[in-house]
C-alpha cells in the first residue's frame, strides 16, 4: 500500500516552474527522503502534499486521498513540521499543543494524555508551561515536532526538521525520527540539504534540483551507481609503468592522474590499499600519501547534476528570489 | 461544516494574546482618550452646528467608541498578516476544519477584543464628563458596535488575502482607515462637508455606525436609528461573505 503517490505534480510561480512534473510513491512505514539544494523545490513539493498548495498540474494522493479534491481526509491523516517556525510565541509550549489537538478535535482526557507523552518525547515536560517566545532554537523546533506527533498521523512531513540544530539535538532529533519511524511505523517525508542528514535517515532518497528529480533510490545503491570507493595516490618518480600495471588489474575501474596523483574507483579500497602500495613499490614509485574517500551523497549530487550542492544553491540565488517575488512579495529568507 | 471547537479555540488563542499583551491594552487607549481630552474639551464650549444643545463632548463620544472599533476591528482582520508573518498560519491552514471555521472563529475573536475597547472607551469617557442615559441604551450601543466590528472584521479580511506582506499593511491604514474615520462624521456632523465630499461620506459604512452609536448613547440621529440599523446589518453581512471567501480562495504556504 502506498502512502503517497504523486503523478506529473508541477506547480508555477509565474513563469517559473518550482516543481516540475515530479513523479513518485512512497509506501507505508518508509522515512523517505527529498534531497537537494535551497530552492530545489522540496517545499513546494511537501506543501501541495499537505494541501498549502494548489498544484498548477498533475496529481496527488495522501494516504488515499487526493490532495485537492480531499483535502480535509488529507489533512486528518498527516501532520507536518514546517521549515520556519509556526509557533504562537505568546502563548506556552503546552497552550500550543493543546490549541492544535483541540483543533484536531480531541476530546480533553485523550488531550491531555497524548500531549504528556509528547512532551515526554522532546524532553520539554517541565518547560511546558513556559511562554514559548523564551525557547530557544533547539526547544521550539523540538516542541513542533511534539506538535507534529500529537494527533498520531499516518504520514508526517519533516521540512528541513534539523535546519540551524546544534550536533547535539540534531542527533537528538534524528533518533526521536528513526524511533518513530521504526517503532510506530509512521510513514515520514523529510527533506534536507545536508547529505549526512538523509544518508544517516532515509531508506529511500531522491535527489532534486530545479524543480525535477535526478535520481530516486536507496542511499546505498545512489552510491554504488558511483562504483565504489576512490583510492588517491600521491606517487613520485616515473610513473608509467605503474600506470600500466594499474590498467591490467582486473578490480580497478576507473584510473585517473592528475598533478602526481591517481585518482582510482575501486570496491572496497581499504583491503586494496596495500595491494596498491605493493604495485607501485615493483614499479619503482615512491608512494608519498594514500587518500581512501567513501562516496557520499554529496559525489552522488554531482555525479547526477554536474554540481556540488552547494555551487547549485550559488547558481539557483537569482531563481529562488524570483520564486519568493512570485510567491510571497516582500519575505525573504 | 462548522466546527464550534474550532471557533472556540480560535477565540480562545485570541483572548489568551489580548490579556497577555497588557501594554497594547493600554496603548490602545491612549489615543481615544487624547482624543476625548484634547477635541472635546478644546471644543466643548462650541456649538456643535445641528445638534442643537448638545455639547461637543456628548457628540465626539460616540465618534471616538466608533474610532476605536474601526481600529481595532481592521487591526483583528489584518491579524492574518502577523500569523502568516511568524508561520501560525500555516498551523491552522492544515488543520482539518472547515475555513468557514477558521474565519468565524477569527471574527468571533476580533469582536470580543473590538467590544471590549468599545466598552473601555465608554468608561473613558466618563473621565471627561460623559454619562450614559440608560441600560436599554447601552445594549442598542452594543448591537451597533457587533455590526460596525463584522463588517470592518471583514474588509480587514479581505486586504489580509489581497496583500502579502506588512508594507501593505501600513497602506491601508494610511488610505483605508484614515479616511473612513474622517469621512464617517466621527468628529463633525457631516452637513459641514461639500456635497461632492458627503458622497463618499455615504458610501463610508462607518458613517451609519457612527449615527446609529450617536442615536442610541445621546438620542442625536440624522438618519434615524432604523435606517442606521437596517444598513449596518447588511453590510455586516456583505463583508463577513467576502471576507470569509477571500480568504478561503487565499493560499496560506
Amino acid at each position: 500500500m502506498d502512502d503517497i503517490r504523486v503523478e506529473d505534480l508541477t506547480r508555477k510561480f509565474g513563469d517559473l516552474a518550482a516543481v516540475d512534473h515530479v513523479s513518485f510513491t512512497v509506501g507505508s512505514g518508509e522515512l523517505f527522503g527529498l534531497l537537494g539544494p535551497n530552492g530545489a523545490g522540496k517545499t513546494t513539493t511537501i506543501n501541495m502534499l499537505a494541501t498549502l498548495l494548489r498544484p498548477t498540474s498533475g496529481r496527488a494522493e495522501v494516504a488515499g486521498f487526493d490532495v485537492s479534491r480531499d483535502r480535509d481526509r488529507v489533512r486528518r491523516a498527516i501532520g507536518i513540521v514546517f521549515q520556519e517556525p509556526a509557533l504562537d510565541s505568546q502563548l506556552t509550549g503546552r497552550e500550543n499543543l493543546e490549541f492544535h489537538s483541540m483543533m484536531y478535535g480531541m476530546g480533553r482526557e485523550e488531550r491531555r494524555a497524548r500531549i504528556d507523552e509528547v512532551l515526554a518525547l522532546v524532553e520539554l515536560t517541565e518547560k511546558a508551561g513556559v511562554r514559548v517566545q523564551n525557547y530557544s532554537g533547539g526547544m521550539k523546533r523540538r516542541l513542533e515536532i511534539a506538535r507534529g506527533l500529537v494527533q498520531q498521523p499516518r504520514v508526517l512531513f519533516l521540512d528541513e526538521p534539523t535546519l540551524g540544530l546544534d550536533a547535539q539535538t540534531r542527533r537528538h532529533i534524528w533518533d526521536y525520527i528513526k524511533k518513530l519511524n521504526r517503532e510506530r511505523g509512521v510513514t515520514i517525508i523529510l527533506t534536507t540539504h545536508y547529505m549526512e542528514e538523509a544518508d544517516y535517515l532515509c531508506g529511500r532518497v531522491a535527489i532534486m534540483d530545479r524543480g525535477a528529480f535526478a535520481a530516486i533510490d536507496t542511499p546505498g545503491r545512489l552510491k554504488d551507481l558511483l562504483g565504489g570507493d576512490v583510492v588517491s595516490l600521491e606517487v613520485e618518480g616515473t610513473t608509467g609503468a605503474l600506470e600500466a600495471e594499474l590498467r591490467a588489474t582486473d578490480w580497478v575501474r576507473k584510473i585517473k592522474f592528475h598533478e602526481d596523483v591517481f585518482s582510482l574507483t575501486m570496491e572496497k579500497g581499504e583491503r586494496r590499499i596495500p595491494e596498491l602500495i605493493g604495485l607501485a613499490q615493483k614499479a619503482g614509485v615512491t608512494v608519498n600519501s594514500v587518500l581512501l574517500r567513501k562516496p557520499s551523497l554529496e559525489d552522488v549530487f554531482l555525479h547526477f547534476t554536474g554540481k556540488t550542492i552547494r555551487e547549485s544553491e550559488a547558481s539557483q540565488g537569482e531563481r529562488n528570489r524570483a520564486m519568493m517575488r512570485a510567491h510571497r512579495p516582500g519575505r525573504g529568507r | 461544516m462548522i466546527s464550534l471547537t474550532a471557533v472556540y479555540v480560535l477565540w480562545l488563542r485570541e483572548m489568551k494574546r489580548y490579556f497577555r499583551a497588557k501594554s497594547r491594552i493600554l496603548g490602545s487607549l491612549a489615543i481615544p482618550f487624547f482624543f476625548l481630552a484634547f477635541l472635546g474639551l478644546g471644543f466643548n464650549r462650541m456649538a456643535v452646528p445641528g445638534a442643537g444643545s448638545i455639547n461637543y463632548i456628548k457628540y465626539l463620544v460616540p465618534g471616538i467608541v466608533g474610532m476605536s472599533l474601526l481600529f481595532q476591528s481592521i487591526f483583528a482582520g489584518l491579524s492574518v498578516l502577523w500569523d502568516r508573518e511568524f508561520g501560525f498560519l500555516k498551523e491552522i491552514m492544515v488543520a482539518p476544519v472547515s475555513r468557514v471555521s477558521i474565519v468565524l472563529g477569527r471574527i468571533a475573536g476580533g469582536m470580543t477584543t473590538a467590544l471590549i475597547q468599545g466598552l473601555l472607551v465608554l468608561a473613558i469617557s466618563f473621565l471627561v464628563g460623559f454619562r450614559i442615559k440608560s441600560v436599554p441604551a447601552v445594549l442598542l450601543a452594543l448591537l451597533f458596535m457587533i455590526l460596525v466590528s463584522t463588517s470592518f472584521i471583514g474588509l480587514g479580511l479581505v486586504f489580509a488575502s489581497k496583500i502579502k506582506d506588512m508594507q501593505g499593511y501600513s497602506i491601508i491604514m494610511n488610505f483605508v482607515v484614515f479616511p473612513l474615520f474622517f469621512l464617517s462624521g466621527a468628529l463633525y456632523p457631516l452637513d459641514n462637508l461639500p456635497a461632492w465630499l458627503r458622497i463618499f461620506s455615504y458610501l463610508d459604512p462607518l458613517t451609519y455606525g457612527v449615527d446609529g452609536l450617536r442615536g442610541a448613547l445621546i438620542g442625536l440621529s440624522s438618519r434615524g436609528i432604523l435606517v442606521d440599523l437596517l444598513i449596518m446589518t447588511a453590510v455586516s453581512v456583505l463583508m463577513v461573505f467576502l471576507g470569509a471567501w477571500s480568504f478561503d480562495r487565499s493560499e496560506s504556504a
